[in-house]
């Protein structure tokens, strides 16, 4: 079997469907194991007490936020490079998840923010980045949704892409060293140096939860935008009348 | 090579001579940006000289941006970009030398005006000679990386805020890095280790941007 065959839309179209009930299932199985472990196995914590269970929510989303964005990056540059029509329908499907993550990451850690920290946002460097990377992919999208043409806008999407992916880095140490030079930091983000193993496999088989989830769900959005784009095309008007 | 980039420079340059009134309007945007902060903020020079680097290059950054939606979008409305991209000469060089006529007609004036609200904000002499080594150092990038914002945006409904939305969280280093070196210099700790990071800022965005705008700018154009 070629798996390039998987580059056709077409063919791409019945693949995904036939994943998807997979990777739901999955990702509902293991978010319940995951919240189970975290809400009742996971011991308190003897500094942070109750609090710190935000982490099992937080550290998937943030990882998941800046993974997303290498992904999303990743087909962009395949698109550009090799100008197939699926990597940039991919890249699409993959950003309102990620934004949806970088969101979460943001929000969740204000809660935590509160308690441990006695604020809701301080100015530290991978809060601030984060912010940023909430900035990136709003732009990216707010750019994808500004152009009509379908080719000009998966390309400059993918181009504003790239040229984030440069600069995260760059954003990420200067915002860091912007932090570190300004009056030290008041507050530090490295937690207690050793993890309860159970604690970081709750933390685990959430990030699987998360990992199945954004398949899932970018699964179903690369399946809409195929149809949408493919609509003049016959296989795709034999799915619609069978459907109706 | 050398040639197209006097070319697209020159044009630009004589083009900005001619229509002084839109020069005039970025840079008294940046005078009035950063004389609206003392209002907001209150007189107190201590506070304003503790502000004023930081306040002085986010209105850079602001004027810049207001220039910018305009880099290729007069020349694209009357068509001659589509025949300076048909001409033999290379797109990046294009790009660049419009990107270079920006920042003589929009960078260089800030760097003029900047010492003047730097005493205004109450800035010591040597905070204001790094200031505007810093806004030497800085101004290009903005203008480098705002090319690629403006090629993305050429001819889009909205194209002047979207730019905006695009662009500001490219700029974060460039003020980070500028305004740093500034604070340096107030607070004692010397400016070195910043303005070498904006130079190489600099060259990075100078070795990139170029490709990346003129590839949007096909992409733009097709």
């Amino acid at each position: 079997m070629n798996l390039y065959t998987y580059a056709s839309p077409a063919h791409f179209y019945h693949l995904a469907g036939r994943l998807i009930p997979w990777f739901s299932w999955g990702a509902g199985i293991l978010a319940l194991w995951g919240l189970y472990i975290s809400f009742f196995l996971a011991p308190t914590d003897f500094q942070q007490s109750e609090a710190y269970r935000i982490i099992f929510i937080h550290v998937p989303a943030a990882w998941m936020s800046m993974f997303i964005y290498l992904v999303m990056a990743f087909w962009g540059a395949i698109g550009l490079a090799f100008n197939t029509r699926l990597s940039f329908m991919m890249a699409r499907a993959l950003a309102p998840t990620g934004a949806m993550f970088t969101f979460v990451a943001l929000w969740t850690g204000a809660l935590w923010g509160k308690p441990m920290w006695g604020a809701w946002w301080v100015w530290d460097a991978r809060l601030t980045s984060e912010l940023i990377l909430l900035f990136l992919y709003v732009g990216i999208i707010a750019l994808w949704a500004a152009i009509d043409d379908i080719r000009r806008g998966d390309r400059a999407g993918s181009l504003l892409t790239l040229i984030g992916v440069i600069n995260v880095p760059i954003i990420y140490f200067s915002v860091k060293w912007w932090n570190t030079l300004h009056q030290g930091a008041s507050v530090s983000l490295t937690k207690a140096p050793s993890m309860a193993a159970i604690m970081l496999q709750g933390m685990l088989v959430m990030a699987f939860a998360a990992w199945f989830y954004t398949i899932a769900v970018v699964l179903v959005r690369v399946r809409r935008i195929i149809l949408e784009r493919e609509r003049q095309t016959e296989w795709v008007k034999a799915i619609l009348q069978k459907e109706t | 090579m050398h040639r197209f980039l006097q070319a697209v420079l020159w044009r630009d340059l004589t083009l900005a001579a001619r229509r002084r009134g839109d020069w005039l309007i970025a840079q008294f945007f940046f005078v009035m940006v950063a004389s609206l902060f003392p209002l907001g903020v209150g007189p107190e020079p201590q506070m304003l000289a503790r502000i004023g680097p930081g306040v002085l290059w986010v209105a850079a950054t602001l004027a810049s941006l207001l220039s910018l939606s305009r880099l290729f979008a007069d020349d694209h409305r009357d068509g001659s970009l589509e025949h300076m991209l048909l001409s033999s000469g290379p797109t990046v060089l294009l790009v660049l030398g419009k990107s270079l006529a920006h920042w003589l007609i929009y960078g260089i004036p800030l760097l003029v005006i900047a010492p003047v609200l730097g005493l205004q904000f109450n800035l010591p002499t040597d905070a204001i000679v790094t200031l505007e080594i810093s806004l030497l150092l800085g101004t290009p990038i903005l203008s480098l990386l705002g090319g690629v914002g403006a090629a993305l945006t050429l001819g889009l409904r909205g194209g002047g805020i979207l730019l905006t939305l695009l662009i500001l969280p490219l700029y974060v280093p460039a003020l980070i890095f500028g305004a740093g070196a500034v604070d340096g210099v107030m607070a004692g700790t010397g400016a070195e280790a910043h303005l070498s990071l904006l130079g190489a800022f600099l060259v990075l965005s100078f070795m990139i941007a170029p490709w990346i705008a003129a590839a949007a700018l096909r992409v733009s154009l097709e």
